[in-house]
């Protein structure tokens, strides 16, 4: 299992030193950061001071070891837009994402799971059935589209939602919420709602398909056989053994919430690393890009190593340092 | 002991209702088991056996319903009763063992924790004791070491080691009635024979009344003291092993018997019986073995397929072979 686990960190890593690789070249080969800082009235003096003050002016490898080395720091110099340290943007807008995705994450996770068992169980029953019709919409619709529906209904007509923007905040120094003021909340139903209804359809229809299979397997049979109650089948024998497999899946799937999440904040004006990241893109931003697109990788290949650890606590027949001699 | 049967079956009829008309894959199935006594049931894949099993615990999977007939456990009908009444009794008062020990445990539990989930569903004690009671049920299928091994999940056991855990869970609540179905099909044949052992010596040890499911007519030799043979949803033959192997009275139980090699019948050249079981939904008209059975008369292909009460009493069949009548060689 160590051994395993050893490989797995490897390949997380290699995975992290291709992103880089790619961020890194972006630095190189794409558009002119000199033309979008300085604008029109510019002197050869002004370019110069700048391109050296960016690190412009030094050769390939040394920008790219410099940039690795900046890098793990969490250093991703000077935004060509702001002028500021990256690092310290990212760190302003990151709550603001990070809040979002958990909160969408959670709903999509805990109602998806819920769904996903209650059609299972109920297969014929009208309501399961009228769930199933509703989430096929859920999947078929794009994001944007649910985001602009939402905002028409609960914004634009009943007037009860905020349509844009985060809300109140709390600053705690190190970290801005929404979640301590009432307007914070508001906010926040949305967009949440927004970025997990994709995930969460995806999940309930796969913890229904699999919960369906595990519901025909011989142990569930045999369980019947034994007089143990329905109960106890689907929460105690079919759902563990549902979740094994819907773990992998969902890990993913939460992991792109994050990446989702550029376009809900986009349609929501949403102050996170999304819309800094569409804004960046306008400007060729490359630093802001190239921070943002490490960040998302980084959460990417943690929640990875996360699911498959996951995997080792819930299926014992992984977890090969326990068995005790198979005969 | 007293007289009444623990498992009394009275014309069982299951039906599956499909869109090219109704099927009868168990048609009129009539049979008693006692306390302590292993029926044998045979007969060739799709006959019936599988169906018969699962209606008797309440284990029928739709479409497929009893449609009529009686099931008396201990002389107390279970038709009728409420859905979580019969629950109750599945592992209580009856108890079943599938093919596959691969599959029939959940792999991701502990065999303690299923054995207990039984125990505490059904009897009426505590964490400690129903943990002992695990302990005592693996020990007496004969798992070795069983206060270790309590905490062992399904894969950590090799393959007839699970299916002794599979019957101490079966028999883990005490109950009158095991239907085993093809308990060894899936095992090696070094092991079949162990587990034919045990479930005879359980079925004597404790007074369990046992339905052996199997095509394995050595299997019946072995263990059965009835057995009744299933051809077509139907059985063909019902009588005491002995007599039954030695001297079928059904064409079809004397086919079969002439196509098993049985060691107490001598060396004898194995005949296979000629054709296919029909389909349910082609069953021929009259008896369902006329177009197979080289003593078919007019009477078979016309008259209403033979049930054993309207003849003699062992077989379903208008012309039983008698001790002389040999299948032709
Ligand atoms: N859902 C179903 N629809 C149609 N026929 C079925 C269905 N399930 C089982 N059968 C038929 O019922 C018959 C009895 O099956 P089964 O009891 O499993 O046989 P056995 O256990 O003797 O091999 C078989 O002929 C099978 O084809
Ligand atoms: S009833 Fe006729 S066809 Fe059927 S088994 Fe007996 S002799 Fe053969
Ligand atoms: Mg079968």
């Amino acid at each position: 299992m160590l051994a395993y686990i050893i490989r797995r960190v490897a390949q997380s890593i290699l995975v992290l030193l291709v992103v880089g690789l790619v961020a890194f070249a972006m630095f190189r080969f794409v558009g002119d950061p000199i033309d979008n800082m300085l604008g029109q009235e510019r002197t050869q003096a002004d370019i110069e001071r700048l391109r050296e003050q960016l690190g412009l002016d030094q050769p390939f490898i040394v920008q790219y070891w410099r940039f690795l080395e900046q890098a793990i720091q969490g250093n991703f110099g000077l935004s060509y837009r702001q002028g500021r340290p990256v690092s310290d943007i990212l760190i302003e807008r990151l709550p603001a994402t990070l809040e979002l995705a958990v909160v969408s994450g959670l709903m999509a996770l805990v109602g998806g799971i819920a769904l996903g068992i209650f059609t299972a169980i109920r297969r014929r029953g009208v309501s399961a059935n009228v769930i199933m019709t509703l989430s096929l919409v859920g999947v078929s619709l794009p994001t944007f589209l649910i985001g602009i529906l939402l905002i028409y209904l609960f914004s634009v007509e009943l007037g009860w939602l905020p349509s844009f923007g985060r809300g109140e905040v709390t600053d705690l120094g190190w970290w801005t919420t929404g979640f301590l003021t009432e307007s914070g909340l508001k906010a926040l139903i949305l967009p949440a709602i927004t970025l997990g209804l994709y995930q969460m359809t995806l999940i309930m229809r796969l913890v229904r398909t699999e919960m369906l299979e595990v519901l025909r397997m011989d142990y569930v049979r045999f369980a019947r056989a034994r007089g143990i109650r329905e109960r106890a089948i689907n929460f105690r024998h079919a759902l563990k053994n549902t979740l094994v497999p819907v773990i992998t899946i969902t890990g993913l799937q939460l992991g792109s919430i994050i990446a989702f999440a550029i376009i809900t904040e986009t349609v929501f004006q949403w102050p996170g690393v999304g819309l800094l990241f569409i804004n960046a893109i306008q400007f060729v931003d490359i630093p802001v890009m190239a921070a943002y697109l490490m960040l998302i990788s980084v959460m990417f290949v943690g929640i990875n190593l996360i699911v498959d650890m996951l995997y080792f606590a819930i299926d014992p027949r992984l977890r090969a340092d326990r068995t005790q001699g198979g005969h | 002991m007293t007289d009444t049967p623990v498992l009394s079956v009275h014309d069982l009829v299951v039906e599956i209702p499909t869109r090219h008309g109704v099927l009868r894959p168990v048609d009129n199935v009539s049979y008693d088991i006692h306390a302590g006594e292993i029926l044998g049931v045979v007969g060739e894949s799709g006959a019936g056996k599988s169906m018969t099993g699962n209606a008797v615990i309440g284990l029928l999977d739709r479409p497929a319903r009893i449609v009529s007939g009686e099931i008396l456990l201990s002389g107390q009908p279970i038709q009728g009763l409420k859905r979580d009444v019969i629950r109750k009794l599945r592992g209580k008062k009856m108890g079943m063992i599938f093919q596959d020990p691969l599959t029939s445990l959940n792999p991701l539990l502990t065999v303690g924790d299923q054995l207990t989930e039984t125990i505490l569903e059904h009897l009426k004690v505590g964490q400690t004791e129903a943990r002992k009671r695990a302990i005592a049920a693996l020990e007496e299928v004969g798992i070795p070491a069983a206060a270790q091994r309590i905490n062992s999940y399904p894969h950590e056991f090799s393959g007839g080691m699970r299916q002794r855990v599979v019957i101490a869970l079966a028999l883990c609540a005490e109950p009158d009635l095991v239907i085993a179905d093809e308990p060894t099909t899936a095992l090696d044949v070094s092991v079949q024979a162990q587990i034919v052992a045990l479930l005879k010596r359980l079925c004597r040890e404790r007074g369990v009344a046992v339905m052996l499911v199997t095509h394995d007519m050595g299997v019946i030799a072995e263990a059965a003291d009835r057995v009744a043979v299933m051809y077509a949803g139907r059985l063909a033959e019902l009588g005491p092993v002995r007599e039954v192997l030695t001297q079928a009275r059904h064409p079809y139980t004397a086919g079969l018997m002439a196509s098993t090699p049985l060691a107490s019948q001598g060396r004898k050249r194995l005949r296979q019986i000629p054709g296919s079981m029909p389909r349910l939904g082609a069953l021929p008209t009259g008896c369902a073995f006329h177009p197979r059975c080289e003593f078919a008369q007019d009477k078979c292909r016309q008259e209403p397929g033979p049930t054993i009460d309207r003849c003699d009493g062992r077989a379903a069949c208008w012309f039983p072979l008698t001790a002389k009548q040999e299948v032709s060689a």
